[in-house]
């Protein structure tokens, strides 16, 4: 067969960090080809490059797509060849319809006046095709999930598709959707159209796919051939997290004391969707000086528990119970859970953690203002003490405690939000991707700032996305997936395969 | 680690240090040349006492109301109804004192009372139903605007008694005219000029004590110079119309309070936070629903003191008072450096915008420009004045 796609070399900078370095990636025509790897080992990435949202020049290595060497300069690129990229989060209009959706870029029509006749009637053979027994009228919000993965391929076929890529198409299909998806894809196939399918659910992977790719940390770790051989899971498991663990983390012996904080049964419904459980039933505890990692995947409720946890500020229909020192509290509030002595560092700290347009000083008291005032009177120069004493502990480099927060690189913006936390004075920290977008130096300092504050007494989670981070700080990593906690491992027993085994045998299961 | 660089701020020069802060002064040195412009172009009008006591009674209103907008503006809002609320509150004063005679306190007092309690309708479908300020208060605007006809009948409602029309017309009562000088008036004018200074030396101290950078001394000195020659040059000319306005008194105690609560207090830095960045002042602890409800409260309770201010002037109420009043008040914010994004904007910017377009309006009034290019040229200034603004903070 010949190869539609043979992308050779690829390596993509953003500024000081490589994405990726020297991939390749050959697709068959006609063959589903799946692309796995952990969240970060650069899938998306090169997704993006292929598609033309990086365009030519902004990338190192070649493409060549049907035989010739291709420069894309954006999707429009690539859509005229028939390469269509699905995204995971669905790129339709809910208020049009279905039909409204399919032919939005290009609908046939004359001299910009749409034909709606044709519009309906070639929307109907699409979805006849790809399975959706709707009418082409249907608005779109009106139609679930699954449905909707539908009407974007069904999209994709209106564009003479010849290459399709799915980014984690099932992540939010149930079995029965997900099965016709898959099923579809293999239709496609003997049809002559090939799919590039990302998925993280490695039963579906090896169900489908006649050739597999796996990435780790930028790099083609290699490809696999299902066809010749059967594929074991564990053989990809082991690949995908196979790397070494080197002295990226100081050196940390943990007093651990008593436990500081415990919830039980914490359930959480998704605030949009009532009855969707986001996190279910999960019971969880903190030691004072323990640092606990909360390992998975994106999307696998991490951050809804974390947020939900610190005054409700997710989700609705919260149920489940909190103890700070063996005494319940309550948490219904983020200023009683500030009271109550829980902070938590989020993980966008652009969107939820700074006001960039303010400077460091004002970020930095934000949470406690109470703490530089005197009957509600600020005192500056207390205010100016407190922003320069944290500026010295946390080596947040910057001209002066005035300067605006927005203009400060991304890990001394995560120096200024843990700041803020600190100088709230918090027992127990939730630290979400406390090192997400910060580069190696600065993350070092980010370790030592905790382990700083587990010495200190204080209860410390940790959740990551990234093993080696969990591996190398936590006395104690819990694995979730799909809202609940799946796995425990000590220190000593914690291993990345383990932890990825224990996400992806969940996943699994329905 | 690698080590620390912290490169240490280079000491800016006079000039330097007059470019870095350019934002800050640069519309105190508008409205100074503005003045100076109509001064010259008027053969000096502008400054005569009667004048200048005219431009200060003329813009109270608008000045109060720009007080409470920019606090709405602050937090990301805005406030279209003020013009309507103001109005409509007029009216409900006439009726009450004209028409039932109730006496001017406890009326003035039930007026307040009325503008909060609008402030606090609006600002609940604002701040707890997060439907959007403008729609909220474009429907108030059509409301009170109406319920004001409703309540006039479509009639002027006038005179009002004559302690409710001292709040505009009346001055504070001089206890030694001597020579026909009314010398305690002046003397509270300097005393207030010798306090703005001396709480700038303080400050300027305590800086210094904790090794901040302040700003250079000679810059500092002109400041406080000018700062004290203006407002004594001003109090002169004013008092010497006929003393200083109750109004101005009025004014001069509300700006000074708003600036206070806005820069030094916890309330204030809530403010700009809930503007600046609503999820993360939410996620700090700050009940970012309750400070948007209370800035439209405050809001509604400011329109009505402007609403008495005018009607009191005016010594009438109309079905025409206070059409227009919000976009001039919007306006006064935005040319003062207020963002249409939220988080940025100072009580003092407003104010000086309110008295840019006050002394405008004067001005070519004087000179007898048509009211048709009057309004071009206020429409153009505040473009310009934004325009300025954004192209400042882009370098």
């Amino acid at each position: 067969m010949a190869d539609i796609l043979d992308m050779r070399g690829i390596t993509k900078r953003f500024g000081p960090v490589t994405a990726l370095r020297d991939v390749n990636l050959t697709v068959r025509a006609g063959e589903i080809h799946a692309l796995v790897g952990e969240n970060g080992a650069g899938k998306s990435t090169l997704m993006k490059v292929l598609s033309g949202v990086y365009p030519a020049g902004s990338y190192e290595g070649s493409i060549v797509y049907d035989g010739e060497v291709r420069h894309f300069r954006g999707i429009n690129d690539t859509e005229a060849l028939g390469m269509v990229i699905i995204h995971q989060e669905l790129a339709l209009i809910p208020l049009l319809s279905i039909a409204e959706n399919i032919f939005l870029a290009n609908p046939p029509g004359r001299f910009g006046v749409i034909d709606r006749d044709a519009v309906h009637a070639r929307a109907k053979a699409l979805l006849a095709k790809v399975g959706l027994h709707e009418s082409p009228d249907t608005l779109v919000t009106d139609i679930g999930v699954g449905k909707q993965q539908l009407v974007e391929i069904a999209k994709a076929l209106s564009k003479q598709v010849r290459l399709l890529i799915l980014d984690e198409p099932t992540a939010s299909l149930n079995e029965r959707d997900s099965a016709a998806l898959l099923d579809l894809l293999v239709e496609f196939r003997a049809g002559g159209i090939a799919s590039i399918l990302i998925s993280h659910k490695l039963n579906e992977v090896t169900r489908v796919a006649d050739r597999v790719t796996v990435l780790r940390d930028g790099r083609t770790v290699e490809t696999v051939d299902c066809r010749t051989a059967p594929i074991e899971e564990d053989h990809i498991i082991r690949r995908m997290v196979d790397r070494d663990l080197d002295s990226r983390f100081p050196d940390h012996a943990p007093q651990i004391g008593e436990e500081v904080f415990r919830v039980e049964d914490w359930s959480v419904d998704h605030p949009q969707h009532p009855g969707r459980q986001v996190v279910r039933g999960v019971s969880f505890h903190v030691r004072r000086g323990e640092i606990v990692g909360i390992a998975g995947l994106m999307g696998a409720g991490r951050t809804e528990f974390a947020m939900s946890v610190f005054g409700r500020s997710y989700g609705r229909d919260i149920r489940g119970r909190a103890f700070m020192d063996g005494k319940p509290v309550d948490l219904s509030t983020v200023p009683r859970a500030i009271a109550a002595g829980l902070a938590y560092v989020t993980e966008d700290r652009k969107q939820l953690g700074l006001i960039l347009g303010e400077d460091i000083r004002k970020n930095v008291t934000l949470a406690n203002l109470g703490g530089v005032s005197r009957s509600t009177v600020i005192d500056d120069m207390r205010e100016l003490a407190v922003a320069d004493d944290y500026r010295g502990r946390m080596r947040i480099r910057c001209s002066s405690v005035y300067q605006e927060s927005g203009n400060l690189s991304g890990g001394n913006q995560q120096k200024v939000v843990l700041s803020k936390w600190l100088f709230s004075g918090p027992e127990v920290l939730i630290l979400d991707e406390p090192t997400r977008g910060i580069d190696v130096g600065a993350k070092y300092e980010i370790y030592q700032i905790i382990n700083a504050l587990a010495d200190s007494g204080k209860g410390v989670v940790v959740i990551s996305s990234e093993m080696p981070e969990l591996l190398g700080l936590c006395d104690r990593i819990c694995v979730m997936n799909e809202g609940a906690f799946v796995g425990e491992f000590s220190r000593a027993e914690a291993s990345q395969e383990k932890i990825m085994r224990s996400i992806m045998r969940k996943a699994e299961q329905p | 680690m690698s080590d620390i660089s912290v490169t240490p701020i280079a000491k800016p020069g006079q000039s330097g240090f007059l470019k870095a802060n350019l934002r800050q002064y640069g519309m105190l040195l508008s409205l100074f040349a503005i003045m100076l412009f109509f001064e010259v172009a008027t053969n000096g009008t502008l400054l005569r006492p009667l004048n200048l006591t005219n431009l200060v009674l003329q813009n109270s209103y608008i000045a109060v109301m720009a007080l409470g907008m920019l606090l709405v503006i602050v937090t990301g809002h805005i406030d279209l109804s003020v013009g309507s609320v103001a109005g409509f509150i007029g009216a409900l004063a006439a009726v009450m004192m004209v028409q039932y005679q109730i006496p001017f306190v406890p009326a003035a007092l039930a007026c307040l009372l009325a503008g909060g309690l609008i402030g606090a309708a609006q600002g609940y479908w604002v701040a707890y139903f997060k439907i959007p300020s403008f729609i909220v208060t474009l429907a108030g605007m059509l409301v009170f605007r109406g319920l004001m006809l409703a309540v006039l009948s479509g009639q002027s409602v006038g005179p009002f008694p004559v302690s409710f029309q001292r709040l505009s017309s009346g001055f504070l009562p001089d206890l030694s005219e001597a020579g026909g000088f009314r010398w305690s008036s002046m003397l509270l004018g300097v005393l207030l000029a010798l306090a703005l200074v001396y709480a700038n030396v303080r400050n300027r101290a305590r800086r210094e004590k904790h090794g901040v950078e302040a700003e250079p001394f000679g810059f500092f000195a002109a400041k406080n110079a000018l700062v004290l020659a203006a407002v004594c040059g001003l109090t002169y000319q004013i008092v010497s119309y006929r003393g200083l306005p109750n109004v101005l008194v009025i004014m001069a105690v509300l700006i000074a309070l708003y600036a206070f609560v806005t820069t030094r207090t916890t309330v204030g830095r809530q403010i700009y936070a809930v503007g600046g960045n609503e999820k993360a002042a939410k996620l700090s602890g700050i009940g970012t629903e309750r400070l948007t409800f209370l800035t439209f409260v405050n809001m509604g309770v400011l329109a009505a003191l402007a609403g008495l201010i005018f009607a009191a002037r005016l010594n009438t109420a109309t079905p025409k008072a206070g059409v227009g009043f919000e976009l001039d008040t919007i306006a006064a914010c935005f040319i003062g450096g207020a963002s249409a994004y939220g988080g940025v904007g100072q009580v003092t910017g407003a104010i000086i915008g309110a008295f840019i377009m006050g002394v405008m309006n004067n001005g070519m009034s004087i000179l007898g420009i048509g009211i048709d290019y009057q309004q071009v040229i206020k429409g153009l200034v505040l473009l310009g004045a934004v325009c300025a603004d954004v192209y400042n903070q882009k370098r």
